[in-house]
This record gives C-alpha cells, sequence and structure tokens, in this order.
C-alpha cells in the first residue's frame, strides 16, 4: 500500500514543481524516479520516445508509463493522479478569482528567476544522455540531421521519431546482413 | 447536460492530439467556434497562463477551459476526459514495451530513437534559453541573468541537491534581483 502512496506523492511534487511541462520535468524524474530505482534513465529516455506519439500530453504519458512500469495498472492510476492534481487545485484557484495574483511585481519576479533554472537543471542530465545514447557513425548522423530537423521545426516531433525508429530498424537490418 | 459535453469534448482532444500540450491549441480553438465556454483572446491569455504555472501545459489548458465552461466540477471533468485515452493507451503499450524491450527489434528502433530524443531535448533548452533572453527587459539585467545561469549550472554540477531546492532558490534570486 505504501508504494503506491509514494508514487502519488513523488509525481505530485513533479507536477507542483514543473514550469512548462514535458522535458521541463526531466530533473525531478532523475530525482524521484531514478534515484528510487522505479527506472532506469535509458528507460525514461524510451518512454519520452513513446511519449509523442501516442495520444495525450507527454508528461502524462511519461508519468503513466512510469507508474505502470513500477507497480502495474494502480501504480500507474496512481503517478497520473498524481502528476496532474496540482495542476488542477492551481489553475481552478487562479481562474475563481486569483488571477490579480499576476499583477503582482514579485510574482512576475519570482518566475522570471524560475524560468533561468529549468535550462541548468537539464543540460548536465542531457550531456549524460547524449553520452550513453550517442557512440558510433549511425547515432551521431541521426543526432546531426535530428538536431537540424528539430531546430528549424522542418519535421514535426512525430516524424521525426517515426522516421528514426525506421532509421534504427533499417541500420540494424543492414549491420547483420553485413556480417 | 455541460458536463457530458466537457467530458466527451476533450476526451475526443485527449484521442487525437498526438504530441503533447501544444498539440491540443488547434483543438482548444476548435471549440471557440463551437461553444461559448472562451473566446479566442481568452484562450491566448489561458496560454500564457498555463504556461507560467506549474504543471504540464495541457493539463493547465483542459483545467481552465473545463472550469471556463462548468466551474470547478467542470474543470475536473475535462482534465479526466482528457487523460483517459493516454491512461488506457499507455497501459496497453507498457505490457508490450515491458515484454519485448529486450528483443532485438525494439532495441533497433531505440538504438535509432534515444539520440534523435536526446535532440529533441536540447532544442527545447536552445528555444527556453531564447525566449528568456527575448523576455529579459535591458541589458543589465541580461548580464545578471547569464551570470546567474552559470552560477546554477556550476551548483548544480556541484551539489547533488533535489531540484525543488534550486527552484525555490531561483525564485528567491528573481524576486531579490527583481528579473
Amino acid at each position: 500500500m505504501k508504494i503506491y502512496w509514494q508514487l502519488f506523492i513523488s509525481f505530485f511534487k513533479v507536477g507542483l514543481f514543473t514550469f512548462g511541462g514535458g522535458y521541463a520535468m526531466l530533473p525531478l524524474l532523475q530525482k524521484e524516479v531514478v534515484n528510487r530505482g522505479w527506472a532506469t534513465e535509458d528507460e525514461v529516455l524510451d518512454y519520452y520516445a513513446i511519449g509523442p506519439v501516442t495520444p495525450g500530453i507527454v508528461a502524462v504519458n511519461v508519468s503513466t508509463f512510469i507508474g505502470y512500469k513500477t507497480k502495474g495498472w494502480l501504480g500507474a492510476l496512481c503517478t497520473l493522479l498524481g502528476i496532474i492534481t496540482p495542476s488542477v487545485i492551481i489553475i481552478t484557484l487562479f481562474a475563481s478569482g486569483l488571477k490579480y495574483l499576476w499583477d503582482y511585481p514579485v510574482v512576475r519576479h519570482a518566475f522570471a528567476g524560475i524560468r533561468l533554472v529549468i535550462p541548468a537543471l537539464i543540460i548536465p542530465i542531457l550531456s549524460k544522455m547524449i553520452r550513453k545514447s550517442v557512440f558510433d557513425k549511425f547515432t551521431f548522423g541521426i543526432l546531426f540531421f535530428a538536431f537540424l530537423l528539430s531546430f528549424f521545426e522542418v519535421l514535426s516531433p512525430i516524424y521525426l521519431i517515426i522516421s528514426s525508429a525506421i532509421l534504427g530498424i533499417s541500420c540494424k537490418l543492414i549491420k547483420r546482413k553485413a556480417q | 447536460m455541460i458536463y457530458l459535453t466537457l467530458f466527451y469534448e476533450f476526451l475526443k482532444i485527449g484521442l487525437f492530439a498526438v504530441g503533447g500540450g501544444l498539440a491540443t491549441i488547434p483543438f482548444l480553438f476548435d471549440l471557440t467556434n463551437k461553444f461559448d465556454w472562451f473566446s479566442k483572446e481568452e484562450l491566448v491569455s489561458m496560454i500564457a497562463l498555463s504556461e507560467s504555472t506549474p504543471g504540464p501545459l495541457g493539463i493547465n489548458m483542459a483545467t481552465y477551459a473545463g472550469f471556463q465552461g462548468g466551474g470547478v466540477l467542470g474543470g475536473i471533468i475535462a482534465t479526466v476526459g482528457l487523460v483517459m485515452p493516454a491512461f488506457f493507451v499507455i497501459i496497453f503499450i507498457g505490457k508490450f514495451y515491458e515484454k519485448f524491450k529486450d528483443s532485438s527489434i525494439i532495441q533497433s528502433i531505440f538504438y535509432g530513437l534515444r539520440p534523435a530524443v536526446s535532440m529533441m531535448i536540447t532544442v527545447f533548452i536552445i528555444k527556453v534559453c531564447m525566449v528568456i533572453v527575448e523576455l529579459t527587459p535591458d541589458f543589465n539585467r541580461l548580464i545578471i541573468s547569464a551570470g546567474l545561469f552559470v552560477c546554477y549550472l556550476l551548483l548544480i554540477l556541484r551539489y547533488k541537491c533535489h531540484p525543488i531546492f534550486f527552484i525555490l532558490l531561483g525564485a528567491v534570486m528573481g524576486i531579490l534581483l527583481k528579473l
């Protein structure tokens, strides 16, 4: 029973301190999920690959996946409820009249300060991810083209993911034939 | 019955918006043509609000839109409708992934996917940094921000504190330095 509560609380924290959604929750996942042994770094990266090609919000999909992996469908329900509850409470409060908070300079300064921390938190995790996933000519090629295509918004995330999956399979097939 | 309509409309968005929070925006624009829950102008300010409050963008938007349509319960129902398709799809994929993740076909898919996803995250960080620079009102603050950013990065690399600590530190520094 305790593990379900832990899953809920961990993802409640992730939801409460994620500004911008999706990738911005990566540092919190590292702390709450990877360090607890609920999923490995590679698995989290895999969930991020699956997130944008399945229906729904990436942050929710990744959370549900981790919950399912840890404790089946009930675990998935706990992480899902955990990630959405803070949003529902905060937005309901804002919408029902706390919108004037936005006019206070203190609030705006605080959020500007937070915005600056998010990239600094992600960069160390990201550099580790790149070092782990790029180790030969092929993966370096994918890295290069994926960067250009996504920076200049040539391909939407869905097509980028589908095409690099197809390239991954074809590359392995060609290698196997060559052997 | 407003609740049933809200649930049905957001269930559809959850099922067909593939690619994360931003992918729900065209669907929400479509809602403004069909219902009087919120206007197009309100939608734009909703997007701004959802981006700077904690929590995944897509969830924030659903709660806000549902609240405008049907109060507190409306917000909850819209959010549940939005995440329900993803919940079942992810559990289905999760079963498959756990069973076959060590198979050579899944491994070769992720061999191509991992570098691509790490580049999508890289591009996300670069774009966040570009937005921060754009939003910084003057040159002095830009220099201060750049200095702070380097300090954060060094602190994060050196000390393994919880990300929440750094986020709160960012908020405090933002208020103190009037960012």
